[in-house]
Parts: C-alpha cells; structure tokens; sequence
C-alpha cells in the first residue's frame, strides 16, 4: 500500500512538486469552476482557455519555456479575447455562445501555427498537454500565489458575486455595481486557467475546472459546500491522476483529467442529486 | 430624462430607509410624453402618465403592449427615445423591482434565508454580519408571507407559488418606497395570490408607490384601484372602473391589432 500510494511521491521531488502544483492549482480551481457552472459559463472558460494558447506561444517566442512570461502572455490574450466575445455579442445578433466559439477556434489555430512554425512538435506538445513532471520551483511559487489571490479575492467579494450569479437585474437595480464583480471574475478564471495550463496544457486546462465543478453540483446545495466538494475532488483528482500516469507510465495532465471524468461519473449515478437517486425519488 | 442616477451614492456605507428621508415630499413619477423603441420597433409612443404614493397601480393591456417596457424604461434597463421621466422624492435606486419570475434559476444553490437576505443587502454591504435585529427582521419577512419555518430550505424544493413568496419577502427587506412588479402571479396558485395581494394593500397603507404589470383582467378588477391601460399609442389612466370598461378594452385590442399589421406590412 505505502509503496503504491505514498513512496513515489516521497522518492521522486519531480512528483513531489507535481502533487503540490497540483493540489495548489485544485483549492484555487474548485470555487472558481462552481462559479463558472452557476453562472451559465461553462463556454466563455472554455473560450478562454483556447484563446490563453496564442498569449502562452507568443510567450514561448519571446522568453522560452518560462512559465511565467508564458503565463503573462497567455493571461493578457486570453482576457482581451473574454471581452472581444462579449462585446461582439452585446453589439451583434450573434449570442454569446455563438460568438465565443468562433473567437477560440481562430485562437487555436493562430496559437498552434505559431508554435509548430517557430518551435517544435515537442514545444507544441508541452503547450497543449502541458508538463506537470516539470514544475519548477518559479512555477510553483506562481502557481500557489495565483490560488491564494484567487481564494482572498472570492472571500472578498463572495456575497454580491453570489446575488450577481442567481439575480443579475437584481443587483444592477439596487445599484450594486453587478459588472465589476463580473470583470474581477472573469480575472480570477483567467488566472487561474494560467495556472493550470502548465500542469495540463491549454486543451485540458479547464478539465481541472469544470469537472469538479459539475460533480459538486450532484452532492451539495449550499454554494459553500460545492466549494469544498468541488475543491476535494480536484485534489484527488490530480493525486490520483498523478499516481496513475507515475504507475502506468501516462502522460500526466490527460490521466489527471481522466480520474476527474470517472469522478463525475460516479457521481452522475450515486450522487445524491444523482440518476439513481432522483429515479427513486419520483418513484 | 429628468432624473440623474445619484452617482454619489455609496451602496456599501449608506444605511437606507428611503422613505423617512424625504420629508415632505409626496413620492411621485411623472411621466411625459415618453417613447421607447427597440430598434425597427416602436413600443411605446407618446406616454404621459403620473404615479403618486400612496397608491396601488395596475398596468394592463394586450401582449406586446409595452408594458413590462415601461417599467424597465423607468428602471433604465432600457433606454427611452424622447419625453420625460421625473421622480419626485425618492432616487432610482429606491426602486424595488421583481423582474419576471422565469428569469432565475429555481435550482440555484440557496437556501430561502440566503435568498432573501439578499434585500438586505444595501444596508450590510459585502463585509458586514447581519445584526440580530437584521436577523429578526428576516425572519418577520418571512413569516408575512407564510414561511416561517423554511429559512433553511434549499430553494430547488420549493413550489412555484412558494418560490414567489420567498420573492416577495425579499421585496419586504429591501423596504423601497417604490415597487414595481413584473407579471408577480403568473403560474402562481389562487392561495398565494390572495396571499400576495393582501401584502401589495398593506405596503400601500406603508404609504409606499406599488405598480404591478398584470396579464389577467379579473386581478386587475378585483384587486387594483387604480390601472394604466396601455396598447401602442392608447393610453388611458385613472380609477380602474372607469378604465377598464369593455370599450376601452377593445379599443385597446384594436390599437395594437392595427398597430401590428402597419407593422407587418
């Protein structure tokens, strides 16, 4: 049992840093993936999360595989592409949806020309899938800060993001400044999209976000419970996944994603807002 | 548009209570002349209307009259294209407003309590806990309309009529002078409109301005003194019997149907 589950992480300091990345990149992950799922948002993380890869290859280009110009350049683009589609939908017929999807195809494309022109197929591969075995301690530092602010901030403006979430016109006529709180979030998903990529690569960035997420929403109904339901199942889902890619020899970001996948699954059947559940409760 | 939005005002330190703090004053809106549009869209042309507290108002008229419009054009939601919009007394953010109910999600992780501490917010800000008077208050909301034992009742059990209610003493906390309610009964039971309605009589006897759009001419009759009939350029206000009389009615349906077919060709 200990030589399965605890030894590699003791042995190995790649992994050590690995798992801590991880966990780091999980506390801030959880709340901020419940709020996208509340908020209706599941397809702006995602827009964002492809648009972060363009930022990350101009990144690539300028300082190399550092994460932390990397991570500026993908914040920056991934942000600007978050408004563009929003004001886009705002001033056209297009919806939101609509919109987004278009802004991070075209993101993607340009994102992988620029790197399989200017890099290489393994600097490419790094990008998409990102290199969790190869967290340095710079990025990890990076890392923890962008979930400490992102866990100060939503402490912060925990209660109007909440009544902006469920009541929007509400709070835009009691005059509660709904937009700001808006903007502020939409900053934390990008950060914390930032964060994830080096672990996971953009394609499965928010993986780490979303399925958590979702699972949460089958086990609890008070947002503070999802929070830490969703939090729970992202560390696990990185030790496990870790564990797994260690054991079988996967590619870490996809094995990590995976076991949040057989997660939610599970959940989707025994959960208690789950199918069997719900099944016996119309019964 | 007369009104300015009060830009100083500070929704996290100023502690409200809207209706003591204009003495004197009758609270009022005065609407001249107003037009909205939505674009290749004219809903609302030529409206002058005036609201005085206290007084229980309906709005009624034909589907896509502009009713719910004007409701968001004086909660500018939406924007109007000419005349004139005066608030006597009170500030737009004094406004309390409960938007069409299909608009939220009943399966939202709240509790009742949570939801309708949100009233509340205005004068707790982001940080503040609430006091126990605040506390007290919650519960008396509450128990006006009928649920006092559900603050911890996660929201997804609850029915439509209930789901409404939870609304209504939202509405309560927030102890606007104002109110304005959009379609409040719609897919609600018989019970809890009588329930609502009696509560719509009390905050008028408060001395608050309560309008209420409304789909059924039967509420209207039954309970509104007062009913602004509206229908694309037929207006007419003033005591409900004598506005909702059954010419006027079908002058309105014709109003619009006219208006619809210019329309449409």
């Amino acid at each position: 049992m200990y030589e399965f589950f605890i030894a590699p992480f003791l042995d190995y300091i790649f992994l050590k840093r690995a798992l801590l990345a991880c966990t780091a990149l999980a506390l801030g992950c959880g709340p901020v993936g419940v709020l996208l799922v509340l908020r209706r948002m599941s397809l702006m993380g995602d827009a964002l999360a492809h648009a972060i890869l363009p930022g990350a290859a101009i990144g690539f280009l300028v300082g190399g595989l550092s994460l932390p110009i990397m991570g500026l350049g993908g914040f920056l683009v991934g942000f600007i592409v978050a408004l563009l589609a929003g004001a886009i939908s705002r001033f056209t017929i297009l919806n939101e949806d609509a919109s987004f999807a278009g802004f991070y195809l075209v993101s993607l494309a340009i994102g992988v020309l620029i790197v399989s022109t200017q890099g290489s197929q393994v600097d490419l591969m790094h990008l998409l899938f990102g290199t969790v075995l190869a967290v340095d301690n710079i990025s990890l530092i990076m890392v923890s800060s962008i979930t400490t602010i992102t866990l100060v901030v939503l402490t912060i403006i925990y209660r109007p993001l909440i009544i902006e979430c469920f009541d929007q016109g509400f709070l835009r006529v009691i005059g509660g400044r709904g937009s700001l709180y808006h903007f502020i979030f939409l900053i934390l998903v990008a950060l914390n999209l930032v964060a994830a990529f080096q672990a996971l690569g953009t394609l499965m960035a928010l993986g780490m976000m979303m399925l958590p997420a979702v699972s949460s929403r089958l086990w609890a109904h008070h947002v503070w419970s999802l929070f830490l339901f969703s939090s729970f199942f992202a560390v696990i889902s990185g030790y496990l996944g870790l564990l797994l890619s260690y054991h079988l020899e996967w590619p870490s970001g996809p094995s990590i994603i995976l076991i949040a996948g057989v997660i939610y699954g599970i959940s989707l059947v025994i959960a208690p807002f789950g199918a069997l559940k719900q099944q016996q409760g119309m019964a | 548009m007369e009104h300015q939005p009060n830009r100083s005002w500070n929704p996290f330190k100023t502690n409200h209570s809207a209706i003591e703090q204009i003495p004197g004053l009758p609270i009022a809106i005065d609407i001249q002349n107003l037009s909205v549009s939505y674009p290749n869209n004219r809903v609302i042309e030529g409206l002058t209307c005036h609201f005085e507290a206290p007084e229980l108002w309906a709005i009624a008229g034909p589907n896509g009259a502009g009713k719910s419009t004007l409701l968001k054009a004086l909660l500018e939601l939406q924007k109007n294209n000419g005349g004139k919009i005066a608030f006597h007394g009170f500030c737009p953010c004094d406004i309390a407003y409960l938007a069409q109910q299909n608009q939220l999600d009943r399966q939202f992780p709240l509790t009742v309590g949570d939801t309708i501490a949100m009233g509340l917010f205005r004068e707790v800000g982001i940080f503040r806990k609430y006091t126990p008077e605040q506390r007290d208050k919650m519960q008396a909301a509450l128990e006006q309309v009928g649920l006092g034992s559900f603050a911890k009742t996660p929201l997804r059990a609850l029915s439509g009529g209930q789901f409404q209610r939870v609304l209504f003493a939202r509405l309560i906390l927030q102890d606007a002078p104002v109110i304005f309610l959009d379609e409040p009964f719609t897919g609600v039971d018989g019970r809890t409109i009588d329930d609502l309605m009696k509560l719509l009589q009390f905050w008028v006897k408060e001395g608050r301005l309560v309008i209420a759009v409304l789909h059924g001419v039967d509420l209207v009759q039954d309970y509104f003194p007062k009913t602004l009939l509206i229908a694309r350029g037929f207006y007419m206000a003033g005591p409900t019997e004598e506005v909702m009389t059954k010419e006027n009615m079908k002058l309105a349906v014709s109003a619009s149907r006219q208006w619809e077919s210019e329309f449409i060709t």
